[in-house]
């Protein structure tokens, strides 16, 4: 136990906490779009956002975009691993779908079973990474981390007077990035054409298809969109941190997890909410106590809600048509 | 005689399984059984090239046969909680754990516990809670870990069940690893206990060399176990948990106590669990929290799905191929993950009952799969 640590640093630690709940956040749009459509848990979307780091690097790569590059440079960089990371993400989410959850739809399979095959594909994304690309093109694949180069390097923006808090570019951007990111998804699922068929299927699926809404191409749009928030996550997490690694995804996959839960699962809302608190609640720990037991917060905060309050903070939502 | 065999033909194996004469079927148990004794010493060709030690990299033969055996436990008691419970436990490593780390805390002579254990009530360097007594501390330790678990997060749905259980096999592992002051933190625990016996060729009888042992140890309580399950299934509490699996509100109506029952179901998997790691622990001699990470609670999980869950031959041959397979195509090693993940989505796909579904699974599988071609059909 150790107070003095946090309290000294609060709001370092609280800008540090919210920089990684946006992430969470991010990542978990993309459970609680499919949950709130299909009432289920894909199992293989941390390994969508694992991917997504991995075109980034990719796109580096093949630029030839390092640390010390031009402005230009960065920012087409920056813009070009931002779509291909979307692209590469959502594809992923997409073929995962196809391969691993639509056969047993038609079949009406029990739910256990979709887990079972959302693992396995899980498995199948993390090998490709650590031993099949590995086989063919050695290095960087492998079951080793990988460094991302920094292009965009960190500088520090403005101060907040009185605090004396620093606040990067990096960090700045990944705040701002992701709460756009979500701020359009919500607006696209409430607003749009293609969204009310969303809250459609996710309220009630009979009825909507009777009222014309084709389930099919509903749950792939969900798959696409929270995949392509999975690839910007994965761009803003490689500013921050600068690696991937072929399982880097279990870990993020579960506290994005437990970040929609905590918030609704289900409810987009929910998950901004239950990101950026679980982000701040994990560093505050991680200070406390040892940066050891960093990862067993999340669990016991998921234990916590769960006990005290089933549906989340914000509760169940995607299905309660408003507008 | 013709007669006799005309109303065999055309049965499933199962239907004639079920209408053999009990003495055939008693008799035939007792061969499967005796051969399954039989098995480490298995020399005869053809068959001896089922064995894993062929080439000198090879693995143990005995020592691999002991492993299934473990993993058959573990398959048998995750099948109560999945199979015939329906609760998605994604966390039975942690169970698992918890037997191999009882035995190792209180057996050990060199575990902090008993070495607290040794200086608070002044006793000798080499004194250790017998293992006979470590049993039952096992047992009871993953039974109070289920019931603890289960209370909270039973009264949940069961899409949480299963990420609240995997955050549970976590918390397990990472506190072994963390707490170096009571488990040994990553360096684990050395000299767990083995069970009592004599000694032979001057070694005591359960020891590292003589894999075959431990083997049948494991396959008497395998044995043991498969039978308490199977009286559990037909009991009333067995068909309350079916009912529960089915529909849990018709249950409800029905007046079964879900919420009873399924933290009964959670017990009891939990403790037998506990016993295999108890065996695993033992046998290893050494505890550490490395040997326990999730992906084994998905190995568990897929022997129980892959094999059929629900039907107790099912578990068995799902716990047999994810074990005996990997370990018979060793040389291909690094690949192994990947022929697991692929071979997971594969079967699901193409037999989502599994490969020995039980049969009445099998028939509610049918039903599902015409109420959801009707369903596409109406639209």
């Amino acid at each position: 136990m150790d107070f003095d640590a946090l309290i000294s640093g609060l709001d370092r630690h609280t800008l540090d906490g919210i920089t990684r709940g946006s992430i969470y956040a991010l990542v978990a749009l993309g459970y609680t779009m499919v949950y709130g459509v299909m009432k289920l848990i894909n199992f293989a979307h941390s390994e969508v956002f694992m991917v997504g780091t991995w075109t980034v690097l990719g796109v580096y790569t093949v630029l030839g975009a390092t640390a010390g590059s031009s402005i230009g440079m960065v920012i087409g960089a920056t813009l070009l691993a931002l779509i291909a990371a979307m692209l590469a993400s959502a594809g992923t989410a997409l073929a995962v779908e196809r391969i691993a959850y639509r056969p047993l739809r038609k079949k009406g399979a029990p739910p256990l079973i979709f887990l079972i095959t959302g693992i396995g594909c899980s498995i199948v994304l993390v090998e490709t990474f650590g031993q099949v690309l590995r086989a063919f093109f050695g290095p960087p694949f492998g079951r080793v981390t990988v460094n991302i180069p920094s292009v965009l390097e960190t500088k520090v923006v403005f101060t907040i007077p009185g605090i004396d808090l620093a606040v990067t570019n990096t960090r700045l951007l990944i705040i701002i990035g992701a709460i756009v990111m979500m701020l359009a998804l919500d607006t696209f699922v409430n607003k749009s054409r293609l969204g009310r068929g969303v809250r459609a299927v996710a309220q009630d699926p009979d009825t909507a298809s009777l009222m014309g809404v084709n389930q099919d191409r509903v749950i792939m749009l969900v798959f696409v969109l929270g995949g392509a928030m999975a690839g910007v996550a994965a761009l803003l997490f490689t500013i921050q941190y600068d690696i991937t690694k072929f399982d880097i995804g279990f870990i993020i996959g579960i506290k994005a997890f437990t970040a929609a839960v905590l918030g609704g699962i289900g409810n987009l809302r929910g998950a901004l909410v239950g990101g950026l608190l679980l982000g701040v609640v994990e560093v505050y720990a991680s200070q406390i106590w040892d940066s050891s037991w960093t990862d067993v917060t999340a669990f016991v905060v998921l234990v916590l809600v769960l006990m005290f309050r089933p549906t989340g903070l914000l509760g169940e939502s995607l299905g309660k048509a408003r507008a | 005689m013709s007669t006799i065999m005309d109303s065999y033909r055309g049965l499933k194996l199962g239907n004639r399984w079920d209408s053999a004469p009990r003495l055939f079927k008693m008799f035939l148990l007792l061969l499967v059984v005796a051969f399954a004794f039989y098995l480490p010493y298995l020399n005869i060709l053809p068959f001896a090239y089922v064995r894993t030690d062929l080439n000198p990299t090879g693995s143990d033969w005995a020592s691999v046969l002991f492993l299934i055996v473990v993993y058959m436990i573990v398959a048998v008691g995750l099948n109560v909680v999945i199979g015939l419970a329906g609760l998605l436990d994604l966390g039975y490593v942690g169970f698992y754990a918890l037997g191999a780390y009882s035995v190792a805390l209180f057996g050990s002579p060199s575990s902090p516990v008993v070495e607290a254990l040794q200086s608070r009530f002044g006793l000798s360097e080499d004194w250790a809670v017998p293992f006979a007594i470590c049993i039952p501390i096992a047992i009871t330790m993953s039974l109070i870990a289920g019931v603890i678990l289960g209370a909270p997060t039973l009264r949940l749905r069961g899409d949480y069940l299963a990420i609240v259980t995997l955050g549970f096999g976590e918390i397990i592992r990472i506190t072994a690893r963390n707490l170096d002051n009571v488990t040994g933190g990553a360096a684990g625990i050395t000299q767990v206990p083995v069970p009592p016996g004599p000694e032979v060729d001057g070694r005591s009888f359960f020891n590292t060399i003589d894999a075959e042992r431990w083997y049948w140890l494991a396959l008497v309580i395998l044995l043991i176990i498969i039978w308490l399950t199977l009286r559990l299934e037909h009991s009333r509490v067995g068909r309350a948990w079916l009912a529960i699996r089915e529909d849990e509100d018709a249950a409800a109506v029905m007046g079964v106590a879900g919420f009873k029952f399924k933290l009964w179901a959670f017990a009891i998997g939990a403790s037998v669990g506990g016993l295999a790691g108890l065996l695993f622990g033992s046998k290893q001699q050494y505890v550490e929290p490395n040997a326990f990470m999730l992906n084994l609670s998905f190995l568990f999980v897929a022997m129980v799905v892959i094999g059929g869950s629900g039907n107790v031959v099912g578990v068995l041959v799902g716990a047999f191929l994810l074990t005996y397979l990997p370990e018979r195509f060793r040389e291909l090693q690094e690949w192994r993950p990947f022929a697991f993940g692929v071979a997971l989505v594969l079967v699901m796909v193409l037999r989502p009952q599994g490969l020995v579904p039980s049969r009445r699974r099998a028939r509610e599988f049918e039903d599902r799969r015409h109420e959801a071609e009707e369903a596409a059909a109406d639209v």
